[in-house]
């Protein structure tokens, strides 16, 4: 009998250890032959902690189990959710990047390899450096991380600059509210993100690479050191990869808690061991990078989802998706809702099919007021735009931005100033402070948004003029994007800024 | 977590700096190493960082001080992060948190008065679909509400 239960930082936030530690004891005491696998998340995070049984007919599921569960789980006693792959919420996904994620053993290799691990990579090494960047850009990948840039043109730049040393760095400084795409898949199949890496190390000329991963995460970071010494024992990395002869290895680096270090610049001043303050653009770090060298710099979903790219084509992954958004989107359905979690789907779905239909609703079961999507520097978009389908162009249309796929539910009894205000408070605690108007501007916003609360509307014409000269005036995405979330809290929910100025009459 | 006396000594610390300074951008990997071995990172360290990596100790200090991991004082015997970011707030984390600060009488980076744990505010732990979520040095926990954190910090002797 095989017995899974997640690893995964959210399972295990929900007693996934515990029930692990129960059922060992207890298949123990009852000598049953259990093999224990703890296995990534399949991603349905209300299901935490999700227990599959293979007695050898295939999969059960059960969840969510409790530690007093487990008795009864053993006696099968226990009602079973049936199949994964047939739970509506999974069934619905089109599962690329996260196709292995809470199948495997996330520390096998075999297992990865068994379920379509290498073949990427394989492919890859028997191609030239420019057939490779040509089938990325052909699958149509944008950059996962926020920004959307085409990965094949990003990955050109740095294939044609000359050098003496390129590198790969990987951002998993994953800061963004609602987002956890990156550690789920960092904890469930670190493999594939090492097979992208080593793909864009072939296809730029980069022996080198580095995963920036924030240290808020140390689950993730555990298996990701323990993924990149068992890849190097088995010649996945090192200086004969698969017997090629060609060379790439890399190293995880642990962020220091500071949430611009997503912001690419900042990520490489933090690596090279400075202030993690941004860098102005140009030179692009496809040029001047880590250290001054040219650097491919991807998100961890981005370069994840290179290895399918290979393993089925690029055509495969293009036939993905809408307009300009080609293959899946991984979205992380998150905050107040019935049924979070992670759901991976073509670009195009509507956010009302989320949140109303996958989603379940809010978990509070009171009415849904607004969504945040994209992040802490993302727009709250009302209920009335929910029909807008999820694409980077889509939303941008909407004065939405998707980011990195993250939606987070409010319901009925969130207050849109106090939101707004903790977008401004957020920047100011976390702005790098090279630009003044992020580092000043932040702190203005907040007294601008406190002096609406004490009913002075007149200071609503000065926060709008404020968000447009952050806007225009910012060097990178913190200071830019913040009246993101400002803004369109303001200007979709006025009475709750208005609301507070009667009640200060 | 609260680490006895006496403090590190420069030729522990030198070991530490000695054991990543080979690396490409080595002070990130030298402070948590430093910090992970003593639970903060003492004013000693930083002229033994400066000279091994040949920068200025004005440079070390900037970089310490940009990062809200460093600390230049040990934490409390726990370290108690919670999460203030939107996920959270949308779960009623918010009024979680201030009844914690209200409880234990500290304000954020707090620590109690017998010294056993400190409250950080963090920002995401990437729990967001089981808000509100903490960490206890390391261990994460989701879905949390004011009970069953009283009785963590109970556990952790606050």
């Amino acid at each position: 009998m095989k017995i899974y239960i997640p690893l995964d930082s959210a399972a295990k936030a929900l007693g996934a250890d515990d029930v692990a530690a129960a059922i060992r004891t207890e298949t123990a005491a009852r000598g049953i032959d259990a093999t224990i696998i703890r296995n990534g998340t399949r991603g349905m995070i209300w299901l935490e902690p999700l227990v599959e049984i293979d007695t050898g007919e295939g999969r059960r599921a059960f969840g969510p189990v409790t530690v007093d569960d487990v008795p009864a789980l053993l006696d099968g006693k226990l009602d079973s959710l049936g199949k994964v792959e047939d739970i509506p919420f999974f069934a619905r996904q089109t599962r690329l990047t996260f196709a292995r994620c809470g199948v495997i053993d996330p520390l096998d290799v075999a297992d990865y390899e068994a379920h379509g691990g290498l073949a990427g990579l394989r492919r890859a090494i028997a191609m030239t450096p420019g057939d490779i960047v040509t089938e990325v850009t052909d699958s149509g990948l944008r950059g996962r991380g926020g920004a959307g840039f085409p990965t094949g043109i990003k990955w050109k730049t740095v294939m044609e600059a000359e050098a003496t040393q390129k590198y790969i760095v990987c951002n998993a400084d994953e800061g963004d509210s609602g987002t956890f795409a990156d550690r789920m898949i960092m904890e469930g199949d670190p493999f594939t993100l090492i097979e992208g890496m080593v793909i864009a190390g072939l296809a730029v000329g980069a022996t080198k690479g580095y995963v920036y991963l924030r240290s808020e995460y140390p689950d993730a970071i555990n298996v990701m050191n323990a993924a990149v010494a068992l890849a190097q024992k088995n010649g996945i990395l090192g200086a004969d990869i698969l017997g090629s002869g060609r060379a790439f290895d890399m190293e995880i680096r642990v962020g220091a808690g500071a949430y611009v270090c997503g912001e690419e610049t900042s990520l490489l001043n933090s690596l090279e061991g400075k202030r993690g303050v941004v860098r102005a653009k140009p030179p692009l770090p496809a040029l001047e990078g880590f250290l001054g060298k040219p650097t491919v710099v991807n998100n961890v979903i981005s370069l994840a989802t290179v290895p399918v790219i290979f393993e089925r084509g690029a055509q495969h992954y293009a036939d993905f998706g809408t307009g300009r958004s080609r293959g899946t989107a991984t979205l992380q359905i998150a905050g107040n809702i019935a049924r979070g979690g992670l759901f991976e789907t073509a670009f195009g779905i509507t956010l009302d099919e989320i949140i109303n239909d996958l989603g379940g609703g809010t978990a509070s079961g009171r009415p849904v007021k607004a969504a945040q999507v994209g992040g802490p520097l993302g727009a709250y978009i009302p209920v009335s735009n929910f029909d807008a389908p999820l694409g980077y162009e889509e939303l941008d249309a909407r004065g939405g931005l998707l980011g990195h796929a993250g939606i987070v539910v409010f319901d009925d009894t969130a207050d849109m100033l106090r939101m707004a205000r903790f977008a401004m408070e957020f920047c100011a605690v976390e702005s790098c402070g090279k630009c003044t108007p992020c580092r000043i501007g932040s702190v203005r916003g907040v007294e601008t948004i406190d002096r609406i609360a004490r009913g002075d509307a007149a200071a609503i014409p000065l926060l709008t003029d404020l968000c447009e000269t952050m806007t225009e005036g910012s060097l990178c995405a913190l200071g830019g994007f913040t009246p993101y979330p400002v803004m369109s809290a303001l200007t979709h929910f006025p009475d709750d800024f208005a609301r507070q100025q009667e009640a200060a009459e | 977590m609260q680490h006895p006396t006496p403090p590190p000594t420069d030729l522990e610390i030198e070991a530490l700096i000695a054991d990543h300074r080979h690396l490409e951008g080595p002070l990130l990997p030298i402070l948590h190493a430093i910090q992970r071995a003593f639970g903060h990172i003492p004013q000693t360290a930083v002229p033994l960082i400066a000279v091994a990596l040949n920068i200025t100790k004005a440079e070390v200090h900037g970089v310490m001080s940009f990062y809200h991991d460093f600390r230049e004082v040990p934490a409390g015997r726990h370290v108690v992060k919670i999460c203030r970011a939107e996920a959270c707030q949308s779960m009623g984390g918010t009024a979680l948190a201030e009844g914690v600060l209200a409880e234990l009488g500290v304000a954020w980076h707090g620590t109690t008065p017998n010294g056993n744990v400190t409250i950080e505010p963090v920002y995401c732990l990437g729990l967001c679909a089981c808000a509100p979520a903490a960490m206890i040095d390391g261990k994460v926990v989701g879905r949390l509400d004011a009970t069953r954190m009283s009785k963590l910090l109970k556990e952790a002797g606050a």
